[in-house]
């Protein structure tokens, strides 16, 4: 039967399960919005602007093993899902993003809303597409899917010209899809595997970074399991929280620029690094050649070549799925004989529990004024550690995650790489939708939350219940924090005046909006907005405006060179 | 260090700004760059000359390996190989200028490709240094214009790139 290049884009949609699209209509997709009216399999979310479909879907993508989806028009379309695009594309996230294009014969003509989206999202996108041809659209779209998901994912879009949805053929939706300049490896080199385990059982001073890999890879079980058998100390990044369970002993916190004393002393110190799916970032381990002073030995595993020796030299490369990996290694580490030295393993740990008792994250807290880390830590209480949990990018971001204790992978989800203001609610949005009976709760700030405000409204049309935690510091909490330390307390354009009742305008989009001054009225106002199920609570707490993230360390320094507490500074 | 790097992509529109787009994204050099249909049309092979540290280097083949089109990447210059270059000169031929361009010309086993009262095109195909030295052999207010190709290689022997 022929189909239409709409009916194809549906079927083809239908066929990879999708649940949601999140979305908004224009011109270019106006066939495929009627396609879509036709059907009910997949449901629509209409959100308020094109940025917010992407992040939703990137939500929904990293609360769920699934690919995201998202549905813009041409032009502004286009551009608007351009920073929800880079955003997923910073974080490796799986999430196919169609979009509308002027017909065939209008490109290139400067015609109404018309930009070239396969060229401006060249660089941030793992692929993308222009079909010109309605037989590619199905071809093309299980390209994508494929695309997104395997290897190291990402997002791919998809450039629909508007003829080519109108036109028809015959539908057939590919099986399997192969292609000849796309081959991910899964398996790691035995013989690497080999030397790494070696390496781990001769360690003296081990130790285990993990990332982001490890939650995209599914590989928290398997980690957990390698890291208890070898009961080495183990840090997670700010994208691998959850990879490894935060309440238990060996877990030493986040390393990095705002990670604890004792992740990053011994991640300095350690003679043995296994680094599992992650890419020595600048702001895990600081200035490179200061970390490169202290001699160890680096055993990197990745699904990405290029991540390899990137920043770092790393003497056991091995490029691989990481659960795949880790599985063998576990394998191994059960075949042998050979265990860890007790007694030099115990005094390495004799060290790192040292550093531990500097107790890095404790604050001062007395009276009425609210330190925001404490709003983070009666969060964690209330819901007994297991909701999900999204922020926006700053001050807030870091509390929630020093504070909030994860111990399962895809409950945080936030923007690390590209460090995008206003990912918090529709991430929320997408992870809400994932997962319906579940806690979820955005960790945000004054200024974050307006830069995707306007989703409250999508956020009453589909009865999202999500907790609001928004931590009113009245300033641009990290930009001001920067300006304290490094430019003389001058704080330029930092300070947010005519902010508008939260509460209220919560309330106007037919929310609950509750506002909190006290410490002491913390934990209450937090239970009662949890049990509202049926309800979006936006808390809007006034914290202490001159918090600072601790410990803390300055760009291009090395890790072990931490402001700890104000009396550094 | 100079690198010249090979690599078969899908000739698919776009494809040339991917790669470019890599290099200037990452601030990668590109010293020349040639691009053209193989003997299967369905691939594009092309020459990039660039230089770098050997991690750069390391880099630049990773991260033009992980470009979705790329089929396969090689780095040439890590054995040997055989590199040539195009070059179209315009000169102005007038009087005894003639007679002594078309010996330098024939010198660099160059040839006349286009000849008129007043000028000649030189047609000369070689490595880089042989290009530039016969541009510097060339009389400079003489020449007109220049255009090359860029460099374009390949391995000696068995090495074969080919899918």
């Amino acid at each position: 039967m022929m189909l239409s290049g709409a009916e194809i884009v549906v079927r083809c949609l239908q066929e990879e399960k999708v649940e949601y699209v999140f979305g908004y209509p224009g011109g270019a997709v106006l066939f495929l919005y009627d396609e879509l009216f036709k059907q009910d399999q997949i449901r629509h979310v209409l959100v308020r602007h094109e940025q917010a479909a992407v992040h939703a879907a990137d939500g929904y993508a990293r609360s769920t093993e699934k690919v995201g989806v998202a549905l813009v028009t041409s032009g502004p379309g286009a551009t608007n899902a351009v920073t929800g695009i880079a955003t997923a594309y910073c974080d490796s996230i799986p999430v196919v993003i169609i979009s509308g294009q002027v017909p065939t014969a209008a490109i290139g003509q400067d015609a109404f809303q018309e930009v070239d989206t396969v060229g401006i999202t060249r660089p941030c996108v793992k692929h993308n597409f222009l079909v010109k041809r309605v037989e590619d659209i199905a071809p093309t779209i299980k390209k994508a899917f494929y695309l997104a998901a395997s290897g190291r994912p990402g997002p791919v879009l998809v450039d629909i010209p508007k003829d080519i949805t109108a036109a028809k053929c015959e539908f057939d939706y590919p099986k399997s899809i192969s292609m000849r300049s796309y081959n991910p490896v899964s398996k790691g080199h035995q013989g690497q595997i080999k030397k790494a385990v070696q390496l781990l059982m001769e360690a003296k001073r081990p130790m285990i970074y993990a990332g982001g890999g490890v939650v995209l890879g599914n590989a928290a079980e398997p980690l957990t399991k390698l890291a208890k058998l070898l009961g080495f100390p183990i840090t997670t990044t700010l994208m691998g929280l959850g990879g490894f369970p935060a309440s238990e002993r060996q877990y030493l916190g986040m390393p990095g620029m705002h990670g604890t004393f004792e992740a990053n002393m011994s991640m300095h110190f350690c003679d043995v690094l296994l680094a599992v799916g992650s890419r020595f970032d600048d702001r895990v381990i600081g200035n490179p050649a200061h970390f490169a002073e202290e001699p160890r030995k680096i055993i990197h595993i990745d699904i990405d070549p290029s991540s390899i020796s990137k920043r770092v030299k790393v003497d056991v490369p091995i490029v691989g799925n990481v659960a795949e990996v880790l599985e063998e290694m576990i394998r191994a580490v059960e075949a042998s004989t050979r265990r860890p030295e007790e007694d030099t393993l115990a005094t390495w740990w004799k060290q790192v529990d040292e550093w531990r008792r500097r107790d890095c994250l404790k604050f001062k807290h007395d009276g009425d004024i609210i330190k925001p880390q404490f709003v983070v830590q009666k969060l964690w209480e209330v819901t007994n550690g297991d909701a999900f949990v999204t922020s926006d990018v700053g001050q807030h971001q870091m509390w929630a995650a020093q504070y909030y204790r994860f111990d399962k992978p895809r409950r945080w989800l936030n923007s690390g790489g590209l460090g995008t203001m206003g990912v918090g609610l529709p991430y929320a949005m997408g992870a809400q939708l994932a997962h319906p009976g579940s806690p979820v709760a955005c960790v945000t700030g004054e200024a974050s939350i307006q830069m995707c405000i306007q989703e409250l409204s999508t956020c009453k049309q589909f009865r999202l219940p999500i907790k609001i935690v928004n931590l009113n510091n009245r300033y641009l909490g990290m930009v001001r924090q920067w300006q304290q330390i490094f430019h003389g307390g001058r704080y330029s354009e930092s300070y947010m005046d005519s902010l508008p009742d939260f509460a209220k305008l919560a309330e106007a989009y037919g929310h609950v909006g509750l506002r909190v001054d006290k410490a002491g009225d913390v934990e209450d106002a937090l239970r009662e907005a949890f049990q509202r199920k049926n309800d979006l609570v936006f808390l809007d707490f006034q914290v202490d405006p001159t918090e600072n993230v601790y410990p803390m360390v300055q760009g291009g320094k090395g890790l072990t060179e931490m402001i700890l507490s104000a009396e550094d500074l | 260090m100079r690198h010249v790097i090979s690599l078969l992509i899908e000739n698919e529109s776009g494809a040339l700004s991917r790669v470019s787009g890599l290099f200037s994204a990452r601030g990668y050099n590109i010293e020349s760059l040639t691009v053209a249909p193989t003997e299967d049309p369905s691939l594009s092979r092309m020459t990039i000359v660039t230089t770098g540290s050997d991690e750069i280097v390391e880099q630049i083949t990773k991260q033009l390996n992980k470009l979705v089109d790329v089929v396969k990447v090689v780095d040439i210059s890590e054995s040997a190989h055989i590199e040539r270059e195009l070059l179209l000169v315009k000169v102005r031929a007038t009087g005894k200028d003639r007679e002594e361009i078309k010996r330098t010309s024939d010198i660099f086993r160059g040839h006349i490709i286009d000849v008129t009262d007043a000028s000649y095109v030189i047609e000369l195909t070689g490595t880089q240094n042989k290009l530039d030295s016969f541009l510097g052999a060339l009389d400079a207010s003489l020449i007109l214009e220049t255009v090359r190709s860029g460099i374009c290689g390949i391995g000696r022997g068995d090495r074969v790139l080919k899918v």
